[in-house]
């Protein structure tokens, strides 16, 4: 009993230290465990009692510890129970506790003489008065448990008796044989093969393999059923197994492994589904290779139910795996990884009905798998399944990793007639399948990449929804909401609330020398997604009945309420499209664009009625009055003149107020009098359009619309202006003069590069800042706001958290149209536009 | 906003007592402090035969918004709304009620030292004020101001004269003549502005009933409108509040949109049911519902768009019904619902029956799973037809219930409502309406594709010719598919 002992633990997996009272488990878990690993009862007896040797509240006590222990297994940490655990019941809800969440029991018994055990406790204050038969029966159960401890459960059993053996071990921790985190590929993940051995070569030559092995070091990766039905078993089997043992492939076991491999082991098992074929062919090979059967048993017998790979982005397995599985290791996750999750029902062709794990799954990592024969391939949920029934007749498929591209070859025949025709509900159909409500509600935190974490509120979420799901356009066709945008920081010149020195000095402080001024078109925000033609719209947005896009406002309404006037804008929008030729040029079937619609009277003209003439009209009505009123008094001697003078200005003012929405307004016919003035092209198939420099951008739209002969498409003016450059400020400021004095509404001042960081990287910029003229803020601060007694306290404006609201919006927006660019699943785009809504309910002056 | 009074004088009996009434020295301009700006009187006329008093209160619309920012961030209830951009300078609103009861108290309360006798008789008036906003327009401001003895001129103010087709406006002009003592003049004045206001100026004391009392002395128990007067210028005032609170989330996510809270807040009926009385249609359904309910044996029930919580409220009066689960995409019908219901101050054995959450039939839910049934009453109609299949999906193919009632208005029954004008939905935010034919093609073709049977239920009188008023389909769930989209743990 000398030297050290190493005991082996598997990384995830919850190990019961067992041994009476005194044996030293604590000490034990100090010395071989981090502190927050360790759960001890002790601990959670002090917790509901204030006792640590109140046994009264052992009760609670373990289920605390069954509760935290349970919070760390399924975070997937590696979790100590420090308590006697020498009574056969608790252990067994330990060991239940460990498969419910899939990770493997370890039993460490710390078998140390009674005596030892009991002066310990009598050196410990609070334990001296134990009295000594406790100790005496607790080593009895231990006793009884030592032999037991396989047959419980546990996987992996360590007994160190005696001090000294305790003092010697040493606790070396394993990794689990799934865990291939650290293989990053490139994979070439091959699906579902069945023993046909011609298409397998065909297509592993595709994929640039030679003789099994790739030229370039990619590693081919095998879902699984290799075997059965086809016509070549024995030379998939040959293939990959050399391939495996050479290290240029993984491969992970399907069911027909799985069965032959109980086959081989001499297991009695029914011939059927294919593996009457598979043993008439090994049994051939036994004449020309006596030792090959036995190497099939030993592979099988090795493969691993599932491989977490790339640093945990991926995951194969034969059958689908829910992320709660991934990287666990119990029975019911190999039995997952082999069968699938399955309803316990047969279908009308007596195969088992498949419970459609994918439409539930939300994990990050993308899960490949196969099993289920699917006419084509397609992502579902961030998985996708590449058994396209290649020995049914159909296709072999291999997707290449990190590439996310599919190759795929034909069968040459029917190998083997299917039990049912390739069944297209199969979790990859689309057909009207609807977002989870778990997608979005809550208080949820958004992952983005341009901006970290951001949090949406419950009470925000809650208003989305109602919007989202009462008036919003079909979530598919949804796929961007335009972020709110900050004004410039607020104007202490005479006279003005805005003014563009302080939009041109806040890019010169960020950093940003070249800027864009952009005309701020007044109507209605819009964006347009129109695709090519209602197939394109069919196959990348899965909608039907003719549907060619959607035009939707900044909630994600439509614009309007009749779809063929939508549609009619969709057609004029195409036309110009193709007109331009950006079809091909930015080699896409649709575009997504941002916009302003107008007339401002077309979407608000409820607001404009009930609010704005309606201010127009109540001071219209009384000011004749009261005017003349006060002329009679003056009249007559009565001192009122200030208060003519002041009156006089102020119907002045409401005057002005009704003549800057009357700008904003005209009649329209049908779209007769509309006006759609795009000003950037988000995205397009395969890429986010939204860090192309602005004048690339106005350059498309202005080709856009000079090939739209309607009169519906509108251009942007601009001005180029670098910030750094006085003489160009001040051209900019005269610019924005001239546009506002004529009745603009004034400019966007944008990054010329568009998506720009600060200097040190720490933050975006402000993709844009609005700079608003002097008459047309009447509209938002009220008609008489330029009076200077008004002027002085609307200047203590509070921009911080509009800017800061921007910021977040911009970087959902991005969000939104990387994942789209990505052609991430549905609900992964819908998240970030659902939680931009979200922030849009967000408590802020609506007047900035 | 603008108020003048004028009085004319006859012999012994000079027009300028008018000042004397109102405690305001007709030579003289003044000024008044009130909460929301400066109270102005001077007299434009003022001479024997006749004499006119004019009210101007100038207010400062930027000191309104601030009032309310005390409150946090966001301030005032209707602070998404915009207050900047708000009628209250010019229109004559409950601020101008506030004024007349800052500048003239005493005339309101009919004291008069100088001239008690006149302020004891009735004077020949003539009030004018120049825009009035009356909810209701002229026609309701002749109901109120007749009965009282008043002579009303009311003449609906043009929202612009530029855009003729955006009709009138709220505003009236209002010129008021008659024979009357000069405080109840006044009084009526307190009273009836804020009444006739759209009342978005919210005022919430203790003391405004005892203030209603004395203001009305004397009038306000023999008018005809006695209680329309007393609920709007009462009852409104709180639940406006609540609602404005409710709904502030919602507010700004309209105002995004420049659109108006109003468009996307209409979950909850404001007002109440106005269908017909003897035996309202609303209770057929419910008990064509239960009834069908019972039949199918259910005791664990979904009601998916619970509303304001009618249909709970009677599944749980009914112990059979076990548990009861309303949902609501709508996060005020849930707070309406749940205050009808008095969960907070139900029985614990009573309150674990039931649940209202927050839910949208266009995602699936987990928790909308293991159900005996699920009933969509009066629901379909408030999707867009192409979400329609979200719905299906999330009901038939997620939830999966045994049994699934829904209803739904016939569309042929409308000629039936005298009330409806031909081609209107019966209600504004109804997307669709179907006919028996198109309710039960779809109904077919969703039993088909799920695996469910479906029978058709008329509610109401059916008339021969065009059926129902309401149409019910009752899906059952046929044997074999019961547990198709249940999840099996494998062991």
């Amino acid at each position: 009993m000398t030297g050290k002992r190493t005991l082996p633990v598997t990384d995830l997996s919850l190990v019961v230290l067992i041994g009476t009272t005194g044996s030293g488990k604590s000490t034990f878990a100090r010395r071989h465990f981090k502190p927050t690993e360790v759960i001890s009862s002790d601990f959670c007896r002090g917790l509901v009692s204030d006792d640590e040797n109140d046994q009264g509240a052992s009760g609670d006590a373990f289920d605390v510890l069954h509760y935290i222990a349970g919070k760390r297994l399924a975070a997937g940490r590696l979790t100590v129970i420090d308590a006697t655990s020498v009574q056969q019941e608790s252990r067994r809800q330990l060991v239940r506790l460990a498969r419910e969440h899939d990770v493997l029991p370890i039993a460490i018994v710390l078998d140390v003489p009674e005596q030892v055990c009991i002066e310990r406790n009598a050196s410990r204050p609070d334990r001296a008065h134990l009295p000594r038969h406790v100790v005496q029966r607790q080593q009895r159960e231990l006793r009884r448990s030592l032999r037991q401890l396989e047959r419980e459960g546990f996987r992996k059993v360590h007994i160190l008796r005696g001090t000294e053996e305790v003092e010697a071990a040493e606790v070396v921790l394993e990794r689990r044989y799934n865990d291939k985190r650290e293989l990053t590929g490139p994979f070439d993940i091959i699906g579902d093969i069945h023993g046909c051995s011609s298409e397998l070569e065909t297509l592993l030559g595709k994929l640039g393999y030679v003789d099994g092995a790739h030229p370039e070091g990619r590693t081919a990766v095998f879902v699984g059923d290799l075997v059965d039905r086809g016509p070549d078993s024995p030379g998939v089997l040959r293939r990959v197994m050399g391939m495996v043992a050479a290290g240029s492939a993984l491969c992970v076991p399907g069911n027909h492994e799985n069965k032959l491999g109980r086959w081989l082991k001499g297991k009695q098992v029914q011939h059927t589904h294919g593996l009457a074929e598979t043993i008439e062919q090994l049994e051939k090979e036994d004449e020309q290779d006596p030792a090959f059967r036995e190497q099939v048993r030993e592979f099988i017998d090795g493969l691993v139910s599932h491989y977490v790979l790339d640093g945990g982005r991926l995951v194969v397995c034969h059958a689908g795996l829910p992320e709660k599985y991934h990287g666990r290791t119990s029975g019911r996750v190999r039995s997952h990884a082999l069968y699938g999750d399955t309803t316990g029902e047969t279908d009308e062709f007596g195969l088992p009905v498949r419970y459609p794990w994918a439409e539930d799954y939300r994990g990050r990592a993308a899960v490949v798998y196969g099993h289920t024969p699917v006419p084509s391939t397609s992502w579902i949920n961030n998985t996708i399944c590449l058994d396209t029934g290649a020995v049914f007749g159909g296709r072999m498929t291999a997707l290449r990793w990190p590439e996310r591209e599919i190759v795929d070859v034909p069968a040459e025949r029917v190998w083997y007639e299917p039990a049912k025709p390739l069944a297209s509900e199969a979790p990859g159909g689309h057909d009207g399948r609807p977002l989870d409500l778990a997608d979005v509600t809550g208080r949820r935190v958004v992952e983005t990449a341009h901006h970290g974490r951001v949090a949406v509120r419950e009470e925000n979420a809650a208003a989305a929804l109602e919007v989202m799901s009462r008036f919003a356009v079909d979530p598919r066709l949804l796929m961007y909401l335009p972020p709110t945008m900050s004004p410039c920081a607020t104007s202490q010149l005479d006279g003005y609330l805005e003014h563009p020195h302080e939009a041109f000095a806040a890019y010169r402080a960020d950093g940003v020398g070249q800027v864009l001024c952009e005309e701020k078109h007044m109507g209605s925000r819009a964006v347009a997604l129109v695709c090519r033609d209602a197939q394109t719209a069919g196959e990348r947005f899965g909608v039907t009945g003719g549907v060619t896009g959607a035009l939707h406002t900044r909630t994600g309404r439509p614009f309007f309420d009749d779809p063929a006037v939508t549609e009619q804008v969709l057609e004029r929008l195409r036309a110009s499209v193709t007109a331009a030729g950006l079809w091909d040029e930015l080699g896409t079937d649709w575009l997504l664009l941002d916009a302003e619609l107008m007339p401002w009277s077309l979407k608000a003209s409820g607001l404009l009625r009930k609010q704005y003439a309606a201010v127009g009209a109540a001071s219209g009505a009384v000011f004749p009055g009261v005017l003349a009123a006060l002329e009679s008094a003056a009249a007559r001697g009565t001192d009122v003149a200030g208060l003519l003078e002041r009156q006089r200005g102020r119907s002045a003012d409401a005057a002005s107020f009704t003549e800057a929405y009357r700008r904003y307004c005209w009649t329209t016919e049908g779209l007769d009098g509309v006006r759609l003035a795009p000003f950037q092209i988000l995205a397009a198939q395969g890429r986010s359009l939204a860090a192309l420099p602005h004048d690339g951008q106005l350059a498309l739209i202005d080709r856009l619309v000079a090939n739209d002969p309607t009169g519906l498409l509108q251009e942007t003016r601009r001005l180029l202006v670098d910030t750094r450059d006085e003489e160009s400020v001040a051209a900019g400021t005269r610019w924005w003069l001239e546009l506002t004095e004529a009745g603009g509404e004034g400019m966007v001042v944008k990054p010329l590069q568009a998506l720009v960081r600060t200097e040190d990287g720490n933050r975006l910029v402000q993709p844009g800042i609005k700079c608003r003229g002097r008459e047309y803020l009447r509209i938002i601060y009220g008609p008489e706001y330029t009076r200077p007694d008004q002027l002085v306290r609307l200047r203590s404006r509070a921009l911080g958290h509009k800017r800061s609201l921007a910021l977040r919006e911009y970087a959902l927006g991005l969000e939104a149209l990387d994942r789209l660019a990505a052609g991430e699943p549905l609900w992964r785009v819908h998240e970030a536009v659902f939680a931009l809504l979200a922030l849009e309910s967000e408590p802020v002056d609506p007047r900035l | 906003m603008f108020l003048t009074i004028t009085t004319t004088g006859s012999g012994g009996m000079p027009a300028t007592d008018l000042g004397f009434l109102l405690h305001k020295h007709p030579e003289k301009a003044q000024v008044f402090s009130t909460s929301y700006g400066d109270a102005h009187v001077f007299y434009p006329v003022a001479s024997e035969q006749r004499c006119t008093a004019a009210l101007l209160l100038e207010v400062d619309p930027v000191a309104l918004v601030r009032r309310g920012k005390a409150k946090g961030r966001g301030g005032a209830p209707d602070s998404a709304l915009g207050q900047y951009v708000n009628d209250r300078p010019y229109a004559a609103s409950s601020l101008l009620a506030v004024a007349l009861r800052t500048v003239f108290a005493s005339a309101l309360r009919g004291v008069c030292d100088a001239r008690p006798e006149r302020a004891a008789q009735p004077l020949p008036l003539r009030i004018e004020i120049p825009a009035v906003p009356a909810r209701g327009g002229a026609a309701l401001v002749r109901r109120l101001f007749e009965p009282l003895g008043w002579t009303v001129e009311a003449e609906p103010v043009a929202l612009d004269e530029q855009f003729p087709a955006w009709g009138e406006s709220r505003y009236v002009r209002l010129a008021l003549e008659g024979e009357m003592r000069l405080s109840a003049a006044l009084r009526h004045l307190y009273v009836l502005l804020p009444v006739l206001d759209d009342a978005k100026h919210y005022w919430v004391s203790p003391d405004e009933v005892d203030k209603l009392l004395r203001m009305g002395d004397g009038w306000l128990p023999a008018h005809p409108e006695q209680r329309l007067i007393t609920s709007r210028y009462l009852a409104r005032r709180w639940s406006l509040t609540r609602q404005a609170m409710e709904r502030l989330e919602l507010a700004r996510l309209a105002e995004a949109d420049d659109s108006e809270a109003e468009e996307i807040d209409n979950a909850v009926d404001e007002e109440v049911d106005t269908e017909e009385k003897p035996l309202p249609l609303a209770v057929q359904r419910r008990e064509a519902i239960l009834a069908e309910l019972r039949d199918a044996g259910a005791n664990r029930v979904l009601d998916l768009g619970c509303g304001q919580g009618q249909l709970v409220g009677a599944l749980l009066k009914d112990v059979r019904f076990t548990e009861v689960l309303g949902v609501d995409v709508s996060s005020r019908a849930l707070g309406e619902a749940a205050r009808r219901l008095r969960l907070d101050r139900m029985g614990e054995r009573q309150s674990s029956r039931v649940r209202l959450v927050q839910g949208s039939l266009t995602y699936t839910d987990a928790r909308l799973k293991g159900y005996d049934a699920a009933v969509l009453s009066e629901v379909v109609e408030h999707l867009d037809l192409p979400r329609l299949p979200a719905l299906e999906y999330a009901v038939f193919g997620s939830a999966r219930p045994a049994t699934v009632l829904v209803t739904t208005p016939n569309v042929e029954y409308n000629v039936r409502w005298e009330t409806l004008p031909a081609g209107h939905v019966r209600h504004a935010d109804h997307r669709f309406e179907w006919t028996r034919e198109e309710f039960r093609s779809w109904a077919e073709q969703v039993a088909g594709r799920h695996g469910y049977g479906v029978r058709f239920v008329p509610v109401g009188p059916d008339d021969p010719e065009v059926g129902p008023p309401t149409q019910m389909a009752v899906f059952t769930m046929t044997a074999g598919s019961t547990t198709t989209a249940k999840e099996v743990t494998p062991a």
